[in-house]
């Protein structure tokens, strides 16, 4: 089977689905969303909690009924999509290989891609965590599967390390079907998860967060046992006399997440070493004419509203592209001061108004978010507080883009 | 009664299986755990040593250029992922005459392809070296091969030609009888044998107690590994040693026949025989030590750390002997991999020379279908799979892009995988970059409807490891 297809969109998570939506409303009909899963919806078919939406559906939704909510639109507008079908490989002339039990093996030739394969949680191996390797071990993500797709326990006595949103979450999340959850552990002085996920899984379960603190030992043969914690340094090097033992059965790692992009290493497309997604301009287009990301692969995002929105643009942005309609003119590079970490688009291709997402690389208060052009101010905008775990934004405006004298915008947090 | 009861499932034991299946004659392999090459097999440096380490005149230095000679052939046959990449031992300049001596060492075991080679040669071939380095001993016969893949289809095809694997079978009591013994396990089962092969890895000590011929101790020798992603496979394209000291060969640096890179292994002796933890000082001195041969590893991209129990004889050389029909291969430690099919057609010769084996079975199959054959065939080969069974299609692990059809295949055939470690072993799904966090869910789900087993009583790897506790929602 080879097939040609208008937009092929990788992944029928809450981006591709979007991303979908968009292009069709764009006037795109020929378009086949590929979605390796079972149904569409991603990762959120696993987020049975509330919290979604608030932004997009001025209400308060559940993982499952924002993917809902989604799948309705592509079905309404009968978009095609196939599940089971894992994308195997994609080349630089946007050849699509991908894998299904009905059609085996099967290239499309797409005019257009959007990347939208989401992201992953980092393992335990990344942390070489001393001790034995038991059972018991599980990312937050891998749990969160357990307990509430397949209806299972995978623990009784937990402690959590790293205190992503998926982590805090997962705290709630086991304390509410019986678990006991002895403690949160992160590593940093500050979490990298929202604040209303602290307050709302951790406070109100009386679960101890304990900063700057991490897990240095796992115990058990069989199924572990327990965990040895440490207070960290200024260095997070673990001090040796904090070291106190916790009997558990379960050690559950929020300790970050990876943008997917091995497809798009296979089209060579440039990565950005920060965010670990695709360096793309303001339409989300990367390197490639053509080839758009969006979504958690493309950076890691916190409120799937944003991921919605951010992938829209791609949508449409594939849909001109497919049309012929390219917005060029400018090459302005974005950079950042370091406490600015990234900044996504990272370049400015066209004189439109431009919503640049971005994170910090720690907690700053009372400061100022400053964009220069050169020594010229742009942008000033004044902040209480802005933290890692919460994204931030700026708008640029066509008039300012129009107006930039130099080739980059300089981003960054002043006091 | 069974004519010849093997103890111990490891690469030794395994390939011991498998070569005494081509006879006429009843088999058996005892193992204590839930699947095979849970021992050393699993956790070891994955090398074919071309057999320049071992001193001249020992059973090491001759299994070993023995094994290294047979082992591409061995591999081919059962389908295991082989490849000569070479290796090298590398010296700064104040190591010269080491790096020398090991030469004559090698020549004087009989090894062929050995080469002295100096320092803009060593560059060239291995540009990740430690531009301090002044010279190597290459040795063209060095090889890597995977090591419980090795094992995995040594007892397979051992199964295949009706040897019996029984798992979860801990030797606890051996009674001598007139016609033989009777091996007792600690779940209660007896077998009866004529004859005992004892390759039970650390525990051949205490299983040569038990025969009442015990004249060895092992002491078990913790090797600590890091293993880093596919990305940095190539980052040497041979396997890198620095001269040897008597703990061992030292840290290596070599990729593996998946497309890693392996660092490892550190070297501490121990009592404990189950004792496989890895610790802060396993780590910092691999960091130190590969970093001396190989510069700007990239530590960041480690998967995983592991660690695993060489089993070193207190005579200093393997212990290969028999007596009133008990084989013990104690004290097999590296280069025992390398060694594994030249101790097995040893000791096959000694049953033979024994009258113990007769005729070769009419209906032997000598080969194995390759664990990974699948991701090895074209488009159109993989497309006349998958529409007769779509489940190949179906890809489970996304990192190592492995297939329900695939899994399936691995519980269902010899040995079969009945945990979610094995079905890892066995196919490398859950051993990517993401370590199994989307796939284990799907898998364990596999092994519970090919099992037909409750989802909660899949485990990770036999035993007490229970990946789920209970069922929370529905039928209880």
């Amino acid at each position: 089977m080879s097939v040609k297809a208008d937009l092929v969109i990788i992944g029928g998570g809450p981006a591709g689905m979007s991303a979908a939506v968009a292009a069709y409303d764009a006037g795109i009909r020929d378009i086949l969303i590929l979605e390796r899963d079972t149904s569409l919806g991603g990762i959120l078919r696993q987020c049975i909690h509330n919290g979604f939406g608030l932004h997009r559906f001025k209400e308060e939704l559940t993982g499952p009924e924002y993917a809902y909510r989604y799948e309705l639109m592509v079905r309404e507008r009968n978009i095609p999509f196939k599940l089971n079908t894992m994308v195997l490989d994609i080349t630089q002339d946007k050849v699509v290989t991908a894998i299904n039990g009905e059609d085996g093996l099967f290239e499309i030739e797409a005019k257009s891609i959007i990347l939208a394969m989401g992201c992953r949680e980092r393992p335990k191996g990344a942390l070489n965590i001393s001790g034995t390797r038991p059972a018991g071990i599980f990312t937050a993500g891998t749990a969160q599967r357990f307990v509430n797709m397949d209806g299972y326990m995978p623990g009784k006595k937990v402690v959590i390390l790293g205190s992503g949103d998926i982590g805090l979450i997962m705290a709630r999340r086991m304390t509410l079907e019986g678990a006991k959850v002895e403690a949160v552990c992160e590593l940093m002085p500050y979490s990298g998860g929202l604040a209303r996920n602290i307050e709302q899984c951790l406070n109100d379960f009386n679960i101890p967060l304990m900063l700057s603190h991490t897990v240095v030992e796992i115990h058990g043969k069989e199924r572990v046992t327990g965990v040895t914690i440490a207070r960290v340094d200024e260095n997070r090097r673990p001090i040796y006399e904090s070291r106190q033992y916790i009997e558990c059965d379960t050690l559950l790692l929020s300790v970050g997440l990876l943008p997917e992009n091995e497809l798009t290493k296979s089209a060579d497309i440039s990565l950005d070493r920060i965010t670990g997604g695709a360096i793309v301009d303001q339409s989300r287009q990367t390197k490639i004419e053509g080839v758009f990301a969006c979504g958690n692969v493309l950076h890691v995002h916190d409120l799937v509203d944003y991921v919605s929105e951010e992938s829209e643009i791609a949508g449409r942005s594939a849909a001109d592209y497919i049309k012929g309609k390219t917005t060029t003119g400018k090459d302005i590079s974005l950079i950042t001061d370091g406490k600015v970490r990234y900044t996504v688009p990272q370049k400015i291709s066209a004189e439109e108004n431009v919503t640049v997402y971005f994170r910090v690389s720690d907690i700053y208060r009372n400061v100022r978010i400053v964009v220069r052009d050169g020594e010229s101010i742009l942008v000033n905008k004044k902040k209480q507080k802005v933290a890692p775990g919460e994204m931030e934004t700026v708008t640029i405006t066509a008039d300012m883009i129009k107006n930039i004298k130099g080739n980059t915008l300089s981003f960054s947090i002043e006091s | 009664m069974y004519d010849i009861a093997i103890i111990g499932a490891g690469v030794v034991g395994g390939m011991v299986a498998s070569a005494l299946s081509k006879y006429d004659i009843k088999i058996c392999i005892l193992e204590k755990q839930n699947d095979v090459a849970m021992g050393a097999t699993r956790a070891n440096s994955a090398i074919v040593h071309a057999g320049f380490d071992a001193k001249e005149g020992t059973l090491k230095a001759r299994f070993n250029v023995r094994g290294s000679e047979m082992m591409e052939e061995v591999a081919a046959r059962l389908g295991v992922k082989y490849k000569r990449n070479q290796s090298l031992v590398v010296g700064f300049e104040h190591e010269r005459a080491e790096v020398e001596a090991i030469y004559k060492r090698g020549l004087k075991n009989g090894v062929k392809g050995l080469r002295l080679i100096e320092k803009e040669e060593l560059q060239t071939l291995e540009p990740n070296l430690n531009p301090e380095l002044s010279c190597a001993l290459l040795a063209e016969t060095g090889a890597i091969v995977c090591p419980y893949e090795l094992c995995i289809a040594s007892v397979g095809n051992a199964m295949d030609n009706g040897a019996e694997l029984m798992t979860g079978f801990e030797v606890c009591g051996i009674d001598t009888e007139e016609d033989g013994y009777l091996i007792k396990s600690a779940d209660g089962r007896v077998i009866k044998t004529k004859y005992l092969v004892n390759s039970a890895g650390v525990y051949s000590d205490r299983i040569a107690e038990m025969t009442g011929d015990c004249d060895f101790k092992i002491t078990p020798r913790r090797g600590e590994y890091m293993l880093l992603d596919k990305e940095c496979g190539n980052f040497t394209e041979r396997t890198i040693f620095h001269t040897p000291t008597k703990m061992g060969k030292g840290i290596l640096v070599s990729p593996t026949v998946d497309g890693n890179l392996l660092l490892g292994p550190t070297a501490t002796d121990i009592e404990d025989k189950e004792d496989t933890s890895v610790t802060p000082e396993g780590f910092a001195t691999i960091f130190a030590k590969a970093s001396d041969n190989v510069a700007n590893i990239p530590f960041n991209k480690v998967i995983t750390s592991f660690c695993g129990l060489r089993s070193v004889g207190s005579t200093g050389d393997f212990i290969v002997k028999e007596r009133n029909g008990v084989v013990t291969l104690g004290g097999i430690e590296s280069p025992g991999l390398t060694s594994a099919p030249a101790i097995a057609e040893y000791v096959e010769g000694i049953f033979k020379d024994k009258g113990v084996l007769g005729n070769i079975k009419a209906d032997y199959v000598a080969t194995r279908k390759p664990a990974h054959y699948f991701s090895t065939l074209s488009m159109e080969e993989k497309n006349e799979i998958i529409k007769k069974d779509p489940a190949y299609g179906r890809i489970v692990c996304r990192c190592e892009g492995i297939t329900e059809g695939e899994i399936v295949e691995a519980i269902r055939t010899n040995p079969p995988a009945c945990d979610l470690d094995s079905v890892k072993r066995r196919t490398r799904g859950g051993m990517g970059r993401c370590q199994g966090g989307f796939c284990s869910p799907i898998v364990v789900g596999l092994i519970a409807r090919e099992r037909g087993i409750k989802f909660e009583d899949v485990t990770k790897f036999g035993g007490g490891s229970i990946i789920n506790y209970y069922k929370t929602k529905g039928d209880k």
